[in-house]
């Protein structure tokens, strides 16, 4: 019931200015849900994001919000983190705004382990100003800038961040949304880089361009196409052709850099503040 | 006042419309067809007694148009 998360929301700015079908607000719905079973204190929570539809977010969420420049929400949180290392950070991003403007902070953000929460709202197409391809359109894909098809290579992201060091990797979709609730969860648990990307669509945009459909059509999509990672671990590859991998993609635990750097602090100051 | 709009005896779904965007989401993942368009395109109740509070489209409405009442806590 919306009534038992209504307390996260700033509702007087509801309805959201997403348009009719987009599921950002879905995924919305399940990091204030993971959020609510993680028990945070809302005034201990910063929610930052940078620019695109997904970004909109923050500015419905009752929490700290930051809505920052484009493709530097990870610096902005960043900053954020260090200043304050007792605030639980979340950053909401899309896929034009972390993987191309914010392609640097990205993986630099992962290599220093920092305790932020990452939900990339993945729809493979800026949808808001007017549906150019991203680095995450698939090749093939029809967009504004694609008239005939995108004939680059798009990014496996979740394998970019394992890479470039991430600690908590995971993947999930709009449709399965007690899945992606329990992925954000565990991340949060996660002391480190946590990397959520959440499959969203886009019907306006990458579903009319693409002819996938109404907004219900494009999330049966997603029923149909993502397997979890238990289920495609059991399958022999011919069979997984083509699907997309959802849940925990890897989580390996290393030093956070807040904690490193408090040892540096206690270290030279013998634990006080100058 | 709630976000939510009240629901009745008659049915275990609350429906806030000015939230809703007409999208069909609802409707179109409903497994028995308790949810149905109006003439704008909106969600409204058609056959509420076949409801089995399984919320798929409460869970699945971007616009957190409806709650689902009663029935087991997910």
């Amino acid at each position: 019931m919306f009534a038992e998360i209504e307390q996260y929301f700033r509702t007087e700015r509801l309805p959201h200015i997403w348009c009719p079908g987009c599921t950002n607000g879905i995924i919305v719905k399940s990091i204030v849900e993971a959020i609510q079973k993680a028990g945070l204190d809302q005034d201990k929570t910063v929610i930052v994001s940078g620019i695109g539809c997904s970004s909109r977010a923050t500015g419905y969420l009752n929490f700290n919000t930051l809505h920052t420049t484009h493709g530097r929400a990870l610096a902005f949180a960043t900053g954020v983190k260090l200043a304050n290392p007792e605030l639980n950070v979340f950053v909401i991003t899309g896929d034009g705004d972390c993987t191309s403007i914010g392609g640097n902070h990205f993986i630099h953000s992962a290599r220093r382990n920092m305790d932020l929460n990452v939900i990339l709202f993945n729809n493979n197409i800026y949808g808001m100003t007017g549906g150019q391809y991203s680095p995450m359109s698939p090749s093939g894909a029809k967009a504004t800038t694609a008239p005939y098809g995108n004939i680059e290579r798009p990014f496996d992201i979740c394998n970019l961040a394992i890479a470039s060091g991430a600690t908590y990797v995971a993947r999930g979709n709009s449709f399965n949304t007690r899945q992606l609730t329990d992925i954000i969860y565990n991340g949060i648990a996660n002391k480190g880089f946590s990397f959520v990307e959440a499959i969203a669509s886009c019907p306006v945009y990458y579903g009319r361009k693409n002819k996938l459909g109404n907004a219900a059509d494009m999330l049966k999509w997603q029923r149909d196409n993502c397997i979890t990672k238990e289920a495609a671990d059991r399958l022999p590859p011919e069979k997984k052709q083509g699907k997309i991998v959802t849940g925990i993609l890897h989580h390996e635990p290393a030093p956070e850099y807040t904690t490193e750097y408090q040892k540096i602090i206690d270290k030279f100051q013998g634990g006080e503040e100058s | 006042m709630s976000a939510v709009a009240e629901t009745t005896q008659q049915t275990p779904i609350a429906i806030n419309l000015s939230w809703c965007k007409a999208c069909g989401i609802c409707y179109a993942l409903c497994p028995v067809k308790v949810l149905g368009p109006d003439e704008l395109g909106k969600v409204t109740v058609i056959q509420a007694n076949k409801c089995t509070h399984c919320k798929i489209c409460e869970n699945h409405c971007p616009d957190y148009a409806i709650s689902v009442v009663g029935g087991k806590k997910s």
